[in-house]
């Protein structure tokens, strides 16, 4: 039981390994075409992008609409460092160097948005903190799209170095895995524990002696950091950069991939990462024309879809024999409702919300006595 | 020799708006007493327990515990001096385990200290910590008899467990006063008869004071050394528990007439 406890704890490293070594191995064969070159680096990039709002969604339970802001300020002030340092022949040249700098001072640019992003998101909650990062995203946009042309582009993209197609995608899978990593070890240590008792009730934290503004602020700044490194290898996957991809409908696809993979869940919401890329880029070559703005539609009616289906009434019994736990109960003995906390040395986070209760959606399926209900039964 | 006063109130009052939901409240509990806070439904008592505890900014007034003043204070700075509560309508970190929550009350513990740094990099001292955490959570889980429970979600407990588990999380934060509001509501009378015991024990083994509200007067003619009645937010009386209980003012205030 022990040893498996311990197996399961680094699956997600395992494979995300896996991954980088099979592809390092088949781009160094040359055997990925040009196409599935560019999905990788757009896989990474989600990847990493899901991973830091599961932080703040998954985590602290709020909800954040203004991811793409902080890969906005990222890709900017990164991709103009880079051009900056490539055009002085700092570093001698060496792309890899100037890369890393423009990583971190990219991160830590988006890490300061974050911080004030973070002080009013300590006196709203739910929906009014949503809208908030929501108006964040729009404005960076637009900072970014309304300053002098030759600083950032203007109206017209801004144009920074693109890296080697052959190995950018390596650099992503390895700074996934760092994000992973980091990201993990602040949810299984007692600060990761501090941020899910603030999710599960803010009041009894506060009790509890749990400094609530220090650890909102953390995780705010932390999930920021890593949006900002995103955006940096956004910048460097492309030619030239466009406020236009940073748009309300990137942070909604961001966050369905978080709500898709399972909330509080790392591991689910990289698949769902990768998923959604693939999906997209698969739409993208279906949907031309008028037909194109279905694609943004099919996000928010994957999110409609996900709460009805979690809480319509008729689906119950269809719920309760498709659940993955009963599945599980099923095929084997273990029940994994039931948590084995300290037969494991390590943490593992047995903590699952649902997007309901951070949407705040009130669908009242519990009690048969909706409204409608008495109102029908009265006619 | 006499003992040393705990927590000290001094005039303290609140009104929100017109209305004064507490008036002129003086009290002085001793060291390792049990102090019942007693009243009819709306006479102020929960009130008085958000005010020291920092949920409330009393409006008059002022109390200290060991002399100092935390009038004012924020609710995690009261923690940290000391004062810890459970409240009426349980609050418990639903999506956690029963172990988890206690190790939350284990957090400012200075003994577990771990910077964000050790964590992110998981240096020795995480592990260390977090074993050294899970022993002491384990140990006062035990206290309160909940260490078979250990790895269920606090949302899966019944009622009665869900509010010593509430208690258990409290001690974690090691309190000098611990404030239980109405620990018995909901219980059995079996239940009611452990939760007794269990509060006895914890006085001698954790060496803390408690205050507490209840409204089962068996609950608190047997357990507590001291009284205070509140009706309306004024005090009605306040004494040895035997003599309050039986001022003509209070029985009065509790069957009418």
């Amino acid at each position: 039981m022990m040893k498996n406890a311990k197996w399961k704890q680094y699956v997600t490293y395992l494979v995300l390994i896996c991954c980088t070594v099979v592809f390092t191995v088949l781009g160094s064969m040359k055997q990925l075409p040009f196409s599935t070159l560019l999905q990788l680096e757009s896989a990474t990039i989600a990847m990493i992008l899901a991973a830091s709002l599961c932080l703040v969604v998954g985590f602290l339970g709020e909800l954040s609409l203004g991811h793409a802001g902080f890969m906005c300020v990222g890709a900017f002030i990164g991709g103009k460092l880079s051009v900056i340092l490539t055009d002085s022949g700092a570093y001698g040249g060496n792309e890899l160097l100037i890369m890393l700098v423009c990583l971190v001072v990219g991160g830590i640019a988006a890490a300061i948005c974050g911080v004030i992003i973070g002080l009013p998101a300590l006196r709203l909650r739910g929906d009014y903190l949503a809208i908030v990062t929501l108006a964040f995203g729009e404005i960076v946009r637009s900072l970014f799209r309304n300053a002098p042309a030759e600083m950032f582009g203007g109206t017209l993209a801004m144009s920074t170095p693109r890296y080697d197609r052959n190995s950018l995608f390596i650099i992503g899978f390895i700074l996934v895995l760092i994000t992973v990593v980091i990201i993990q070890n602040f949810i299984r240590s007692k600060h990761g524990r501090a941020v899910t008792s603030i999710r599960d009730s803010e009041i009894a934290a506060r009790a509890t002696g749990i400094n609530v503004t220090k650890y909102k602020l953390m995780v705010f700044t932390l999930s920021a950091f890593f949006a900002g490194i995103a955006g940096v290898l956004f910048s460097y996957s492309q030619f030239s950069v466009d406020s236009k991809k940073f748009d309300y409908n990137y942070s909604i696809q961001i966050l369905v991939m978080v709500v898709l993979g399972g909330m509080g869940n790392i591991g689910g919401s990289l698949i769902a990462a990768t998923a959604v890329v693939v999906l997209d880029t698969f739409l993208q070559k279906q949907l031309t024309g008028n037909l194109a703005v279905l694609k943004d539609m099919l996000y928010a009616l994957v999110l409609i879809g996900l709460i009805v289906y979690r809480n319509a009434p008729a689906l119950a019994g269809f719920r309760e024999k498709v659940s993955i736990k009963n599945l599980m109960r099923n095929l084997s003995k273990h029940n994994p409702a039931k948590i084995h906390d300290d037969e494991a040395k390590w943490d593992r986070v047995p903590t699952k919300i649902h997007i309901d209760e951070v949407l705040s959606v009130d669908v009242q399926s519990k009690s048969p006595y909706t409204p409608d209900k008495q109102w029908k039964e009265e006619e | 020799m006499m003992a040393q006063t705990v927590l000290k109130i001094e005039n303290l009052g609140i009104s929100f708006g017109g209305l004064k939901a507490v008036q002129d409240l003086n009290l002085e509990i001793k060291e390792k007493q049990l102090y019942g806070l007693v009243g009819p439904n709306g006479a102020g008592k929960t009130t008085v327990f958000n005010m020291i505890t920092g949920v409330y900014k009393p409006t008059t007034g002022s109390f200290y515990l060991n002399g100092e003043n935390l009038t004012g204070k924020s609710q995690e700075t009261i923690n940290h001096k000391g004062i810890a509560r459970t409240f009426q309508n349980i609050r418990l970190f639903n999506n956690m385990t029963v172990i988890r929550n206690v190790m939350v009350g284990l957090h400012n513990q200075p003994e577990y200290k771990c910077g964000l740094f050790t964590s992110l990099f998981r240096l020795p001292r995480h592990f260390k910590v977090e074993k050294e955490m899970r022993q002491r959570a384990k140990e006062i889980l035990d206290v309160v008899g909940l260490l078979e429970e250990r790895n269920n979600l606090a949302c899966n407990l019944p009622y009665g467990k869900q509010r010593k588990l509430e208690i258990a999380r409290a001690l974690a934060t090691n309190p000098k006063l611990l404030c239980l509001d109405e620990p018995a509501a909901g219980m059995n009378p079996q239940e009611t008869q452990e939760l007794m015991d269990i509060i006895r024990t914890i006085r001698e083994q954790f060496n803390v004071t408690i205050l507490l509200i209840e409204h089962d007067m068996k609950f608190v003619s047997g357990l507590c050394d001291e009284l205070t009645v509140l009706n309306f937010g004024t005090v009605l009386a306040q004494g040895e528990t035997k003599a309050a209980l039986q001022d003509p003012e209070v029985i009065r205030a509790y069957i009418g007439g």
